[in-house]
């Protein structure tokens, strides 16, 4: 056999077994009104000149749609300044796609709410910094941004959507998780995330202000725990995310990568996870290939597919098709090495990296860092806790 | 006559909906029925994708089982299946019953 042969043969292999992108993340663009230092996007942010058109757009949905992707998340940056927004999700539920909004809520009015009902939006998440106006506000970077979030929810609910609140813990709010769960109760949520920050982009130059300590931890888990038992199984349901700094074992990455879950940012790049672009790999765009290329044939889609690429002791670890070596952007980061095991891990040669960076967030020696540079300042996005929901 | 053994919760006369929070369609990629819901997709196996055709928040519990039964004349009777399937689903909030 060639070795032309060899590698299309090795394709053929590759795509049979590759299943859809089940989700495909929209993010619409990197503009923002919020500044929250939590942010998990990319520390480098592209203009937004370069974004998609809405047509582009669609060609996107027509192709992962075509490939079996059923869900859809509409996010940015704020992907309300898109004006766009309504025929985006038009087009895409009628492609049959069950459509997402996950959204600051800063931008959002009645009428727009009403709108894209309309327009066929399956759902909406909105995201809180905190349980009252005072810590909300101050974390958001905004004045008001707290009774603007309230106001929304409370509109969101009773325009028949289901609704979920995504609060993103750390330090500085963990103490008031019981408010927020009470907070939930009122505005009638269906689902709750109370997640801690995933440390990629911003959230890890402040690592050291946001990262709480075990103690705290453990703590808001025993409330939420006892709040859970108070609910009698009525109201929200609360998903409790804790950082996994304080585990033994990395979270898995993303049901695996390049399995599921599917990125395309403002400017078109196709990206395996939304903190991929850190990644020494170059990434396609979905202005020079399509969907299908992407995802079935891409060298980067295809990079740490299986074990091959796994160093030791990921290589010989019976836990591998459970977390897949853990994630590689935090490898990368703390590292240099994204092939490297995750720190995370208490089998990796590096897991004192995780220990010394629990040790410095106890007295953070530098200030906290606000992204205001071209006004575009993300709002926090949890999908690896997101992706955890969908059972496929 | 034997009596099939059935869940005692669900009877003959109740009539289930589709908890407005879950979209129910077909999809072609998974060759199957799903239920959607925020961020998440629930895959129905044959039997259930059958049953929940039916759900509309109009007929009750025996017109869905008498319109299975027609269906599929040789399966014997299906009381106890659609019974226990519309038992779990109002456990897992994917069906209202009045
Ligand atoms: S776990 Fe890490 S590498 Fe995997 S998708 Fe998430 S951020 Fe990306
Ligand atoms: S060694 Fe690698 S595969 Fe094994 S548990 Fe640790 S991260 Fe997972």
């Amino acid at each position: 056999m060639t070795n032309q042969a060899a590698n299309d043969r090795q394709k053929q292999e590759t795509s049979a077994m590759v299943g859809p992108p089940l989700w495909l993340l929209a993010e619409l663009t990197y503009d923002c009104p919020l500044h929250c230092p939590y942010c998990s996007n990319p520390t480098q942010l592209s203009e937004t000149k370069n974004e998609l058109t809405t047509e582009q757009w669609f060609q996107v949905f027509n192709q992962a749609r075509d490939l079996g992707a059923v869900q859809l998340g509409f996010s940015g940056g704020e992907p309300l300044l898109r004006k766009d927004l309504e025929a985006l999700v038009k087009y895409s539920r009628d492609l049959g796609f069950y459509t997402n909004l996950i959204t600051s809520g800063i931008g959002l009015t009645e009428k727009r709410i009403g709108k894209l009902k309309e327009a066929g939006l399956d759902h909406i998440q909105i995201s809180f910094q905190g349980a009252d106006p005072e810590l909300n506000d101050a974390i958001a970077g905004r004045g008001n941004a707290y009774q603007q979030k309230f106001d929304m929810a409370k509109s969101v609910k009773a325009q028949g959507y289901p609704m979920v609140l995504n609060f993103v813990l750390s330090k500085q709010n963990l103490e008031q998780i019981t408010d927020i769960m009470r907070l939930s109760c009122e505005l009638e949520a269906d689902y709750v995330e109370l997640a801690t920050a995933q440390y990629y982009g911003w959230a890890y130059e402040n690592r050291d202000h946001l990262l709480p300590s075990r103690e705290q931890l453990v703590e808001a888990e025993r409330l939420v725990n006892e709040f859970r038992e108070q609910q009698q199984g009525k109201g929200p349901h609360f998903i409790f995310v804790t950082p996994d700094y304080f585990e033994t074992r990395p979270k898995a990455c993303m049901n695996g990568w390049g399995s599921t879950f599917l990125t395309v940012t403002p400017d078109g790049s196709a990206l395996p996870c939304h903190s991929a672009k850190m990644l020494p790999l170059t990434f396609p765009n979905v202005k020079d290939k399509s969907i299908g290329d992407i995802w079935q044939q891409d060298f980067s889609f295809d990079y740490f597919r299986g074990d091959d690429w796994m160093p030791q002791p990921c290589k010989g670890c019976d836990e591998k098709e459970k977390d897949f070596g853990g994630c590689r952007c935090q490898a990368f980061m703390m590292t240099g090495d994204m092939h490297k095991t995750d720190p995370v891990c208490s089998k990796s040669e590096d897991h004192h990296l995780i220990q010394a960076a629990i040790d410095s967030a106890i007295e953070p020696s530098t200030p906290i860092l606000k992204r205001v540079n071209q006004k575009a300042m993300q709002h926090a996005k949890n999908t690896q806790l997101s992706i955890a929901r969908t059972k496929v | 006559m034997s009596t099939p053994i059935v869940p005692q919760k669900i009877s003959p006369t109740m009539t289930p909906s589709l908890n407005p929070m879950f979209r129910f369609q077909w999809e072609k990629a998974q060759d199957c029925f799903v239920l959607l819901f925020p961020e998440g997709m629930v895959k129905l196996n044959g039997g259930a994708g059958e049953i929940m055709q039916l759900i509309d928040g109009k007929q009750n519990v025996q017109k869905i089982t008498d319109t299975l039964n027609n269906k599929f004349p040789d399966a014997g009777d299906l009381a106890p299946d659609v019974h226990e399937f519309i038992n779990t689903a109002i456990e897992k909030k994917w069906l209202y019953h009045d």
